[in-house]
């Protein structure tokens, strides 16, 4: 009995928990114009349902194009992060090389800048170059992390040496030895720095607003705040635009989801 | 072993080189750019020649009381956010910690607000705040006092702003921390509470000597990364209010981003920065210290 009412009670939590989300899908089938009905209008429930919104953003702005943008950059964040850090990573984690726990050190000292904290100059430092308005702009400084080197750090030193030393016995060089005896075995983390690197470079937004001008490069996170702006309001269409930005972030967190919380959990016991 | 040391050198240097050269140049340099441009007069477009002047900006800045309503701001912010979000956080994990039909749904659900973008995030509550007794906050609060509230303008109302803007955090970040703490419920040994019950501690107790000394690094982890998160506030200060009204919600990344971005004033927006990345600097030191003293101790 007190199972039941505790599951109950965990359940209308998480219902006005998740309400604001619900919300936002509902909303996005609704007609516009009946998108800001109160509660107590009885008018709330009563709406007639239908895809129109959705066809509506295609009409109103290029979602594709901000689309197409959003996955190139963060899926080519997430794939040149995974080789450049996982590399790094086994290095300071296995390899003894000069000046290794010097900079490895430094590699730790660098995890607390946040990114906040070097936006204005490198918006200088990317005006000088000319880059600005383009993928490269948006990808090339995000591709070495801190915080995936150090997250794959701690797992390689995690993983025992007998193989290796084996494998070196048989003669295997030391590329050989990471590409199919290390990367095999080290799923969990890969899947962790994949997840977590996906999810701050989906939502990112205080770069791109600075750096893209125009709905050539732009991600989505920008082009849904400028979306909200854009008259006429219509709010059916802004939430529609909400749902499909994120049903991407929602496929990658069902399937990842379990090495997702791992990634968390391990930022909070090992940090 | 000199051989192992010779082989390893290179590879070791050849596999690193990549990242090492990514956080030279993006993160090392900017960061070195920072310290440099805020001593100097570089604004964007500018006809004057570069000039080295000291530490005139950060004598100005200190002195300007917008940025000095940010620094405020992001102080209010962090003491109230941190030790109701480090709370609702805390409070979640007990509840989701347990073994009931259907728990994979619910903590699912409290952690969906954290994979959702700022970006999004921010435009769904606005539309939540919208004016107007028709609102839905609005109507909900109206509904909840039985019609004695007055629908209010949440995020034009000076009072009203920094609040609204709290709210969603907290609910947006909770999920998060809930997650972490429930990492550091679960590596408590069932031991404990075997020892404390046998003892005759009931559950109040049992959470206030055993659960609640063990979550002390997790506690401490949870309370300096949101006093950090509280400083970083951007996002939903862009999209929500502006800044506004009457810089109620400026924010100290916020003003930084506005001198370099909309004024092209770099030096400005370079010193501001520097302080920001004190602020973070101190704290992080500070949690360091803390729990390093615990485990000298322990």
């Amino acid at each position: 009995m007190r199972k039941i009412l505790l599951t109950l009670f965990l359940a209308a939590t998480a219902l006005l928990y998740a309400a604001p989300i619900l919300f936002m899908v509902y909303s996005s089938f609704k007609p516009d114009n009946e998108v800001l009905v109160g509660l107590t209008s009885g008018r709330f429930f009563a709406a007639d349902l239908s895809w129109q919104n959705y066809a509506d953003v295609f009409h109103r702005v290029s979602f594709g194009r901000y689309l197409f943008n959003s996955l190139f950059i963060t899926l080519s964040v997430v794939l040149l992060g995974l080789v450049v850090n996982s590399l790094a990573g086994y290095a300071f984690a296995r390899l003894h090389w000069f000046g290794h726990k010097a900079l490895f050190g430094l590699v730790l000292a660098l995890m607390i800048i946040p990114f906040e904290a070097i936006a204005v100059p490198m918006f200088y430092q990317m005006s000088y170059l000319g880059w600005r308005d383009s993928y490269l702009v948006q990808i090339l400084p995000f591709v070495a992390n801190a915080f995936s080197i150090y997250l794959f750090y701690t797992f390689f030193i995690g993983l025992p040496r007998e193989f290796e030393e084996a494998a070196r016995v048989d003669g295997a060089g030391t590329f050989r030895i990471f590409t199919s005896l290390i990367l095999p075995n080290s799923k969990p983390a890969f899947a962790s720095v994949t997840i977590l690197t996906f999810l701050m470079q989906w939502g990112t937004f205080l770069w791109p607003l600075m750096v893209t001008s125009g709905e050539r490069v732009r991600p989505l996170p920008v082009a849904v705040a400028q979306f909200q702006t854009l008259p006429p309001l219509q709010w059916g269409d802004i939430m529609a635009f909400g749902v499909m930005m994120v049903a991407p972030v929602m496929v990658i967190f069902l399937l990842f989801q379990r090495w997702f919380v791992a990634g968390i959990a391990a930022t909070g016991t090992k940090g | 072993m000199n051989n192992t040391f010779r082989r390893d050198n290179r590879v070791g240097w050849l596999m690193a080189a990549p990242a090492l050269t990514g956080l030279a140049l993006f993160i090392g340099l900017p960061f070195l750019l920072a310290l440099i441009l805020s001593f100097t007069n570089l604004k964007l477009a500018s006809p004057l020649p570069l000039t080295f002047v000291g530490l005139q900006h950060y004598a100005r800045i200190l002195q300007d009381p917008v940025f000095l309503r940010a620094l405020l701001n992001n102080l209010l912010f962090a003491v109230v956010v941190v030790p109701l979000q480090t709370g609702c956080a805390l409070l979640l994990a007990l509840l989701v910690n347990r073994k009931l039909p259907g728990m994979v749904v619910f903590r699912t659900l409290f952690f969906l607000p954290v994979i959702f973008p700022f970006a999004l995030i921010s435009v769904v509550w606005m539309l939540l705040y919208a004016p107007g007794p028709n609102g839905v906050i609005n109507s909900v609060l109206e509904l909840l006092t039985f019609g004695f509230w007055q629908p209010q303008d949440f995020l034009h109302n000076q009072y009203l702003a920094l609040p609204a803007i709290m709210v969603v955090s907290i609910w947006q970040g909770a999920g998060f921390q809930m997650i972490v703490y429930l990492a550091g419920l679960q590596d408590i040994s069932e031991e404990l509470y075997e020892a404390a019950r046998l003892d005759g501690a009931n559950s109040w107790q049992q959470f206030w000597y055993v659960t609640f000394p063990c979550l002390r690094n997790t506690t401490l982890f949870v309370v300096s990364v949101t006093t950090i998160l509280s400083f970083r506030l951007f996002d939903q200060v862009q999209i929500m209010t502006k800044g506004g009204p009457l810089n109620a919600t400026a924010t100290v990344v916020f003003e930084a981003v506005r001198a370099a971005f909309e004024r092209q004033q770099i030096a400005r927006g370079s010193a501001m920065t520097v302080v920001f990345f004190i602020i973070v600097l101190c704290l992080t030191v500070f949690q360091r210290r803390m729990v390093s003293e615990d485990r000298r101790v322990g």
